[in-house]
């Protein structure tokens, strides 16, 4: 890995304003960027931690009853401290493994947003406000494809908000290597409708499935997404699974999502 | 260069550090503490898994600069001064949790903040946090059943597989 300057402020204010020089990077828990650096697929100047900034960590209700998760929250914080929105704690639980979750964070998650990661799922079925260092993006508006973005150069993710939907499950089925997403379906059964999020599955990165969402909203059951199915076009194909293998998963993880949910 | 200060083993230890330069790195290059292994460099294997702050990371994928202040244990740090084994170590002599002894470190580590967390785990739940930790000689057979007696666990009735 290419050397590079190393700062960690302790307030937002500070990490901004440190951010705002040419080539500067935001470094999360570091879980994807050191290993992307390490190849050289990216050398930053300067890389600006987000780990010393104590407001974006840790798991909290506001006064609308929305789940607060802060932008430097590590996995497994979530996973202990997420007992109101338990789907989103056992979801956090299954990212990588136990070391890995000790650092990755949901801020640097959503900011790389990898095809394959799992918290896009959450935050895209759950409808939640990505919530920045100068807006805030409702979730629809956030996720632009396969690692982009809403996010402008040195734009920060201080937190997270969830509303806690009435029933909710995620379901993953894992690349058995990586143990990332070969695809992962979020159901979220919230007061005005269902929402159903898609990550693993498409080139275009985390994306809802409007059928089955409209199937859903009147019949909660996993019956009602029978006879539905994605097309595989536009899917991602590797040696772990075709696009039409990853089609097919994606109507199966739903009912048994929904089925799991209840 | 940035100066780190950080308590190795619970000895205050201090260097200059570049940017780029991995916590595990600066234990091994700058500390001498060759315990802790470099497996695959890429986060999955395990071999180079510490304790920061008390939680188990793994030092190939976490800046030197990032511990900063931090309390870090590594497998040096295990045994008692005297050279008594910590009860994991312990466990994986008597069970022979080990062939080559490459991934044993970080199994340790693993093993150690596993039954922090959870004094009496099933077999299933050691399998699962292992996840991280890959062994390439054991099976891992073995290894399970040294953590489920280290728990204080019986382990004679874990089927040999």
């Amino acid at each position: 890995m290419y050397n590079f300057d190393f700062v960690k402020p302790s307030s937002i204010k500070e990490a901004v304003e440190a951010l705002g020089t040419e080539e500067a990077q935001a470094l999360g828990g570091g879980q994807t960027l050191i290993p992307t650096m390490k190849q050289r697929l990216a050398m930053p100047a300067k890389l600006v931690s987000l780990s010393g900034i104590a407001e974006m960590k840790g798991v909290g209700k506001n006064a609308a009853g929305e789940l607060v998760v802060g932008g430097a929250t590590p996995h497994a914080t979530v996973e202990r401290e997420a007992g109101d929105y338990p789907a989103l704690a056992e979801l956090a639980r299954h990212i990588g493994d136990p070391a890995v979750r000790n650092r990755g964070t949901i801020g640097g998650s959503l900011a790389n947003n990898d095809p394959s990661a799992c918290y896009p799922a959450a935050v895209l079925g759950s409808g939640a406000t990505v919530v920045t260092s100068n807006r805030e993006i409702a979730a629809d508006d956030f996720f632009e494809g396969m690692f982009t973005n809403a996010l402008e150069d040195g734009e920060i993710i201080t937190e997270v908000r969830f509303p806690i939907p009435q029933a909710a499950n995620y379901q993953k089925f894992e690349q058995p290597a990586s143990r990332f997403a070969l695809v992962g379906v979020f159901v979220a059964k919230l007061k005005d409708g269902v929402r159903v999020a898609v990550t693993g599955a498409s080139e275009e990165g985390v994306f809802r499935w409007g059928e089955a969402e409209k199937a859903l909203s009147s019949d909660f059951s996993p019956s009602a997404v029978e006879g539905l199915s994605v097309s595989a076009d536009g899917m991602i194909a590797d040696l772990h699974g075709s696009a039409a293998y990853r089609a097919h998963l994606v109507g199966v993880l739903t009912k048994r999502a929904v089925a799991a949910a209840g | 260069m940035p100066e780190v200060t950080m308590t190795v083993n619970g000895k205050p230890a201090s260097g200059e550090v570049e940017g780029r330069t991995l916590l595990v790195q600066f234990l091994r290059e700058d500390l001498n503490l060759t315990g802790t292994h470099v497996g695959c460099d890429t986060s999955q294997c395990g071999a180079c898994v510490v304790h920061v702050d008390g939680q188990a990371v793994k030092a190939c994928t976490m800046l030197a600069a990032e511990a900063d202040g931090a309390e870090v244990t590594t497998i040096e740090g295990m045994a008692a001064p005297d050279g008594t084994l910590d009860r994991v170590q312990e466990a994986f002599k008597e069970h022979h949790g080990l062939q080559c002894g490459f991934c044993t470190p970080g199994m340790v580590m693993s093993a150690a903040a596993l039954l922090r967390d959870t004094p009496k785990p099933t077999e299933a739940e050691v399998r699962e946090y292992l996840e991280g930790n890959i062994c390439r000689c054991t099976g891992y057979h073995n290894i399970v059943k040294a953590i489920m007696a280290a728990s204080g666990q019986e382990v004679s009735a874990l089927a040999a597989e």
